[in-house]
Parts: C-alpha cells; structure tokens; sequence
C-alpha cells in the first residue's frame, strides 16, 4: 500500500515539478507535512546529501525519500514514480521533434532559445561560483582548472577528480 | 543490439555517477560525452534539448537521457538510458541511507565537494566559451541573450518563462524577416 501512495506521490511530483530538480523541494515539504515518511528537519539534511553526491539532485532527493518511507524498495518505487513523467512524454516530444525537424519556423524558434538557455547556463554558473568561490586561493584554482580545460581539452571527469583531490590536499 | 544497449547503459550510468548538482551543472559532461565524443547530437541540438527540458515536466537530467536513448534505440533505448543515469543515484543514496550516516559531515568528504564545486563552475564556464562563440552570432540573438539575462537577474523570472519569451521573441524576428523578403 505504501509502495502506491509513493509512487503516486513521486509520478506526481515528476509530473508537475517543471525545470529543474531543485524545482522539486516544495513538493517534498508538501510530502513531509502530509505523511509521517519523513520530518522536515530530516529533509533539510536530505538536500544538503542530495546536493553533495554523484546524480542529478531530484532523482537523489526521490531515492532518499523513498528509502525512508520504506526501505530499498521505497527508494526504486519513488524513483521509478518520479522518472516516468519524464520518459513518456519525451518520447513524445522525440517524435514530434522527427516529425517538424524541417520546418522553418520550429528551427527559428528553437535557434532564438538557444542564447536564452546559454543566459541560463550563465546564470547555474553564476549561483554555483557564488557558493564556490570562497575565497583567494579558491579563484585561484577556479582559474588554474579553467586554464587547463582550455588547453587540454581532456574529460571533464578527469578534471573532477583532480579538483576532489586539490580540495582535499588544500584542505579548502 | 544487446551491445549497443549496453554500451548505452553504461555510457548514462557514467554521466549520473560524474554529475554533480543539477541540470545545467552535467552540461559539460554531456557536451564531452554525447557531442564531442560519440556525436549522438550536435551542439545545436544538445541546447535544444535544454530548451525542451525547461518547459517539459520532470527532471532536465532525465529528459534529456530519455531523448538520446529513443533517438538511438527506440523505447528500449529511453528505458536503458534512464535506468543508467538513476542507479548511481540509487545505489550511492541507499548506502548514505543505511550506512554512512555521517557522510554529509566528513571533513574529507567536505573538502572533497569544496574542490569539486570550483571544478563545476570552472567546466560551466568552459562550456560556455564555446558555446556563445557559436550561437549569438547576429544581433537578434545578442539581444536575446541579454534580455534572459536581464529578466534573470532582475525579475528573477523563472526559467520556464524566460524560454517562452524567447521563443516568441524569435518567432517575430523570424516573420519580420519573412516579410522583408
């Protein structure tokens, strides 16, 4: 019965929350003033994981929800709920997209969005700068890895690992 | 086809495992990833993506690993792709769940995400070197960009809406355009 009203809660959720994942955590205060899953308190400590481990932020934020309503199989049964939304209606958007790829005015429109979602990437930018670049040393090593991208051009995974490990050397 | 599906698992399980935050902070993993690498979808196309995702429910992260995935092998495709961006999720969460209580507090594991949060920034801004260099080539497209940014930072409009505007805003240049002709 559990199992249901979370993967109701969470179809809900991945129905409605629009943008991005942190788009999500109205809906979960909702969720914890409804429900005896988990305390709001408990949430707070939810987003400060969910924002500092691997995985986009919502699917983190369902699966550790889910685990505390109920276990494991809470944890796939709300992850699963939030992520179906998504998976029908982009199929959808895929076959519509194949279907009106020639016309000129969709490519138009789509070619004006572009610079507005590149002000949106400018903008994540921004916000995580702001909480990231603390201090001298911290601009510093922001400049040095950029540098380095701009030159190397090698995979971005290889530049987190190194910067997981700066941060841990320099004790940032 | 068992392969290639794998090969898609495995690739989306790569890309949740090394994205850290949101949607927009995996854009350069996927550029590095989907673009430069495999060529799943050119750089127009993975922005366009982003556009989609912004007004579309659910997560950007997922929308756009259901999107590669049917673009390249159909449902079976957009089901495996989103299996392999969620599972690290999953897994990593369940074990902080059960078994690393503490994990958030770890000095280790703080100055760990401290690094990997100026690596972020540093990869957006990367990214989006190359990016603007290509798409805000005329002035339509410069005015576009500013007028985001502005409603961004001034009104602090919501993303969804800023798409929108945009859209419309493009849709007039274009039949301004169309009529000169």
């Amino acid at each position: 019965m559990i199992y249901l009203l979370l993967f109701f809660e969470f179809f809900k959720i991945g129905l409605f929350a629009i943008g991005g994942g942190l788009v999500t955590v109205p809906f979960l205060f909702d969720l914890a003033e409804r429900y005896d899953w988990f305390t709001t308190a408990e949430l707070a400590d939810m987003i400060a994981v969910s924002e500092s481990t691997p995985g986009p932020i919502g699917v983190n934020m369902a699966t550790f929800s889910g685990f505390k309503a109920a276990g494991i199989s809470g944890a796939v049964t709300a992850t699963f709920g939030l992520v179906l939304p998504s998976v029908i209606i982009m199929i959808m958007v895929a076959k519509l997209m194949q279907r009106y790829s020639g016309n000129t005015r969709t490519h138009d429109i789509l070619g004006g969005i572009r610079p507005a979602v590149l002000a949106l990437i400018l903008f994540a930018g921004l916000q995580i700068g702001k909480i990231a670049l603390t201090g001298s040393l911290e601009v510093l090593m922001f400049a040095a890895l950029l540098s380095m991208m701009r030159i190397w051009k090698q995979s971005p995974v290889l530049y987190l690992g190194l910067a997981a490990v700066l941060g841990i050397a320099l004790k940032l | 086809m068992i392969r290639e599906l794998w090969n898609l698992f495995a690739l989306f399980f790569k890309i949740g495992l090394f994205t850290f935050g949101g949607g927009y902070a995996m854009l350069p993993l996927l550029k590095a990833e989907l673009v430069n690498k495999r060529r799943f979808v050119n750089e127009q196309e993975l922005l366009d993506l982003y556009s989609i995702g912004q007004c579309t429910p659910g997560i950007i992260a997922i929308n756009v690993a259901t999107f590669i995935g049917y673009r390249q092998k159909g449902v079976c495709g957009a089901i495996i792709t989103t299996l392999g961006m969620v599972l690290p999720s999953l897994v990593i969460i369940v074990l902080i769940a059960s078994v690393l209580q503490n994990f958030a507090d770890n000095r280790y594991v703080a100055y760990a995400f401290a690094g990997i949060r100026i690596c972020v920034a540093a990869l957006i801004a990367d990214v989006l070197f190359d990016l603007t260099r290509k798409n805000i080539q005329n002035w339509q497209n410069t005015l576009i960009f500013i007028g985001a940014l502005v409603l961004l930072v001034g009104l602090s409009l919501s993303a969804v809406w800023i798409v929108i505007i945009a859209g419309m805003t493009a849709l007039i240049f274009s039949e301004v355009r169309r009529r000169r002709k």
